[in-house]
C-alpha cells in the first residue's frame, strides 16, 4: 500500500461514518415509545430491555462479531492455516449454550431488576466478594477488547492512505459522544447499517473474488502450496499435535463468549426469554459470513499479495481486488463494525462500574437516574482509556492483555451459571475456584510466554489444551472439594429469585 | 425432556470429534472436506435448535 490518499475509497468512507453518526445522536429517540425516558439505568444502559428478535438480532450480531474479527480472523488464517479455522466450531458450538443457559439468566435479571452478570451473581449467592469478582473479571476482559476494535480501526485507516492518529482519535470522540448521550440504544440503532454493509461486502468478496482468482479449488490449491513452501507445519488440514488444541479452543471460547459484559448487555437488553430461544436459531446465519470471511486469508495467497503485517490482509486482498468505491464501502463497513462493539462493550463495563461497585460502595442509595448518570461518564472514561491504550502503548500489548481476559473470562462462567441450574455450590466455594483458575490461569499463559495453549506431559505424551479450559477444570474442582469440606450452601433452592418460576 | 435437549449435543460431538473430519476429500466446489464439513453444521446446528425450541413451545414450557 502507498502512502497516497485514496481519494473515491474515502468519500465513500466518510459518507457512510458521517451517516451513522447522525444515526448515532438520533438514536436517543429510537424505540422509546414517544416520551424521552432515560433517566434510568434501563433505559440508557439496556434499551429500555425491550428489544425484541430483529433488534437482538442485529445487535448481538454486530457486537460479538465484531470489526476486529474481520480483521484477524482472516490474517490468523493466513498465517497458520487450518488451525485458524478454529473461530468456525467455535460460533457455531456457542449457540446450542446460548439457547440453555441465557433464557434461565434473563429471567434471574428481569425478575429482580439486574443489569449485569455481578447483580445476577449478587442476587443469587448474597455474596458482595464474588460480586466484586465478577465484575472486576468482566471490566478488565472487556477493556483490551474495546482497545483491539481501535486497531481494527486503524488497520482500514491506514489503508485509505492516512496517516496520524488524528482520524482515528476523531472517530472515536464522535463515538463517545453518541454513546453517551443514546446508550445502548445507538449502537442498536447502528448495527443495523453495519450489518447489512458487512453482509453485502463479504458476498461481493466470496463471489467476486474466487472468480477473480480461478475459482476456489484454486484458491485452496494456492494456500496449500504456500504453506507447504513455509514447511509444513501448518496446512489445509490440521496436523495431528493440532487437534487437540484445536477443538479445546473452540469449546472454550464457546463457553467464555457469552460470558463478557458486551454479549450479556445484549441479552439483558432482550424483550423475553423467547427473543433469546429465537436468537440461537436465527445467529448462525453470521457464522457462516464469518466462516467465509476466514476464507480471505487463503484468498491472499491465491491474489500473490506481498504483505508485511498479517493484519494488512484484508484490507490488501480489498485495495487490489474491488474498485476503489467499493473498497471505501467494505473499509467503511469495517471501521463501523468497530464502533458497534466498541460502544457496547464500553456500556457493559460501565453498567458493571455503577451497579456493582459505586451502588455497592460509594453510594448504595443511588436512584436510577444517578445510576444512569455515573454509567454515561464512566463509559466516557472507558473509551478515552481504551485510546490512550492504544496511542501509547504497543499494540502487542492489548492483544496479549485480551488473550489473557479471554482466559480470565471464563473463570466467572461457574459463578454465572451454575446457580441457575442447580443450587449445590456456595459462594464461597465459587469464589475460591474462581481465584485459583484465575490465578493459574494466568500462571500458565505467562510460563508460555502469553501463548493460549498450555501442554501437558504425561507418560512422556504431551497433551496440549487451551489454557482457559484448563484453568476452568481447575476452577470447578477446587469449587466442588471446598464446597464437599466446608460445606456450606447457598440459598435453598426454592428462595432463589432465579428459579421461582421455571420448568 | 431429556430426548429432545440431548438434540444439542450432537454438534459438540460432530465438530469436536476433530479426527473424523481432518481431511481434504472429499472436496466439494472446490472446499476441501474440512471446511465444508464444518460449515455444513452452521445450518444443522440451527435446524436442531429450531426444533427443539418447537418441541418445547409445543410443550408448553415458557
Amino acid at each position: 500500500m502507498s502512502g497516497d490518499i485514496h481519494w473515491t475509497a474515502l468519500a465513500v468512507f466518510v459518507f457512510f461514518f458521517l451517516l451513522v453518526t447522525v444515526m448515532g445522536f438520533a438514536a436517543s429517540r429510537w424505540q422509546t415509545g414517544g416520551s424521552k425516558k432515560e433517566a434510568h439505568l434501563d433505559e440508557w444502559g439496556l434499551g429500555g430491555r425491550n428489544f425484541g428478535t430483529w433488534i437482538t438480532w442485529f445487535l448481538v450480531g454486530g457486537d460479538f462479531y465484531t470489526a476486529y474479527t474481520v480483521i484477524a480472523v482472516p490474517a490468523l488464517v493466513y498465517a497458520v492455516g487450518a488451525y485458524g479455522f478454529f473461530a468456525l466450531p467455535y460460533t457455531i458450538l456457542v449457540y446450542p449454550i446460548v439457547f440453555i443457559i441465557m433464557p434461565r439468566l434473563w429471567h434471574a435479571a428481569s425478575k429482580a431488576g439486574h443489569v449485569t452478570a455481578a447483580d445476577v451473581v449478587y442476587g443469587r449467592y448474597g455474596s458482595r466478594w464474588l460480586e466484586l469478582a465478577v465484575a472486576v473479571t468482566g471490566v478488565v476482559a472487556t477493556m483490551p477488547y474495546i482497545a483491539l476494535q481501535l486497531v481494527g480501526m486503524e488497520v482500514v485507516i491506514k489503508a485509505l492512505g492516512l496517516s496520524g492518529e488524528l482520524p482515528l482519535a476523531a472517530a472515536f470522540i464522535i463515538l463517545a459522544l453518541y454513546t453517551y448521550s443514546a446508550g445502548l440504544r445507538a449502537p442498536a440503532l447502528i448495527a443495523f447499517v453495519k450489518d447489512l454493509m458487512i453482509y453485502i461486502v463479504v458476498l461481493v468478496a466470496v463471489v467476486l473474488v474466487p472468480s477473480k482468482l480461478g475459482g476456489y479449488a484454486h484458491v485452496f490449491q494456492a494456500a496449500g502450496e504456500a504453506f507447504a513452501a513455509k514447511g509444513g507445519a501448518t496446512g489445509l488440514t490440521l496436523k495431528p499435535a493440532q487437534m487437540l488444541p484445536y477443538a479445546s479452543l473452540a469449546i472454550g471460547s464457546a463457553l467464555a463468549a457469552f460470558m463478557y459484559p458486551h454479549t450479556l448487555t445484549g441479552i439483558f437488553a432482550a424483550k423475553s426469554a423467547d427473543t433469546i430461544r429465537k436468537n440461537a436459531v436465527f445467529l448462525p446465519a453470521y457464522t457462516v459470513l464469518l466462516g467465509l470471511i476466514a476464507l480471505l486469508g487463503y484468498m491472499a495467497y491465491a491474489a500473490h499479495l506481498d504483505i508485511k503485517s498479517n493484519n494488512d490482509v484484508v484490507p490488501a486482498l480489498f485495495n487490489a481486488l474491488f474498485p476503489a468505491w467499493f473498497s471505501g464501502f467494505a473499509f467503511a463497513a469495517i471501521a463501523i463494525g468497530a464502533l458497534v462493539p466498541a460502544a457496547v462493550m464500553s456500556i457493559g463495563a460501565a453498567n458493571l462500574f455503577t451497579r456493582n461497585f459505586w451502588k455497592a460502595y460509594v453510594q448504595p442509595d443511588v436512584t436510577p437516574a444517578g445510576e444512569a448518570k455515573v454509567a454515561k461518564i464512566v463509559s466516557l472514561v472507558v473509551k478515552v482509556g481504551a485510546l490512550v491504550f492504544i496511542l501509547f502503548l504497543p499494540t502487542q500489548f492489548a492483544l496479549d492483555l485480551q488473550l489473557l481476559g479471554g482466559v480470565w473470562i471464563l473463570q466467572t462462567f461457574p459463578a454465572v451459571v451454575f446457580g441457575l441450574f442447580f443450587g449445590w455450590f456456595g459462594g464461597p466455594a465459587l469464589l475460591t475456584g474462581w481465584a485459583v483458575g484465575m490465578i493459574g490461569g494466568s500462571w500458565m499463559a505467562f510460563s508460555d510466554g502469553i501463548k493460549p495453549v498450555h501442554t501437558f506431559l504425561i507418560h512422556g505424551n504431551g497433551y496440549t489444551l487451551y489454557t482457559g479450559i484448563t484453568a476452568l477444570l481447575l476452577n470447578i474442582a477446587v469449587a466442588v472439594a471446598v464446597q464437599l469440606l466446608f460445606g456450606r450452601r447457598g440459598r435453598p433452592l426454592a428462595a432463589s429469585p432465579a428459579l421461582r418460576g421455571r420448568v | 425432556m431429556a430426548p429432545m435437549w440431548s438434540l444439542l449435543l450432537l454438534p459438540f460431538v460432530g465438530l469436536l470429534w476433530v479426527p473424523f473430519y481432518n481431511h481434504e476429500l472429499p472436496a466439494l466446489f472446490g472446499f476441501p472436506f474440512f471446511y465444508w464439513y464444518q460449515l455444513l453444521w452452521v445450518p444443522i446446528t440451527a435446524g436442531l435448535i429450531w426444533i427443539v425450541y418447537r418441541h418445547n413451545l409445543r410443550r408448553g414450557d415458557e
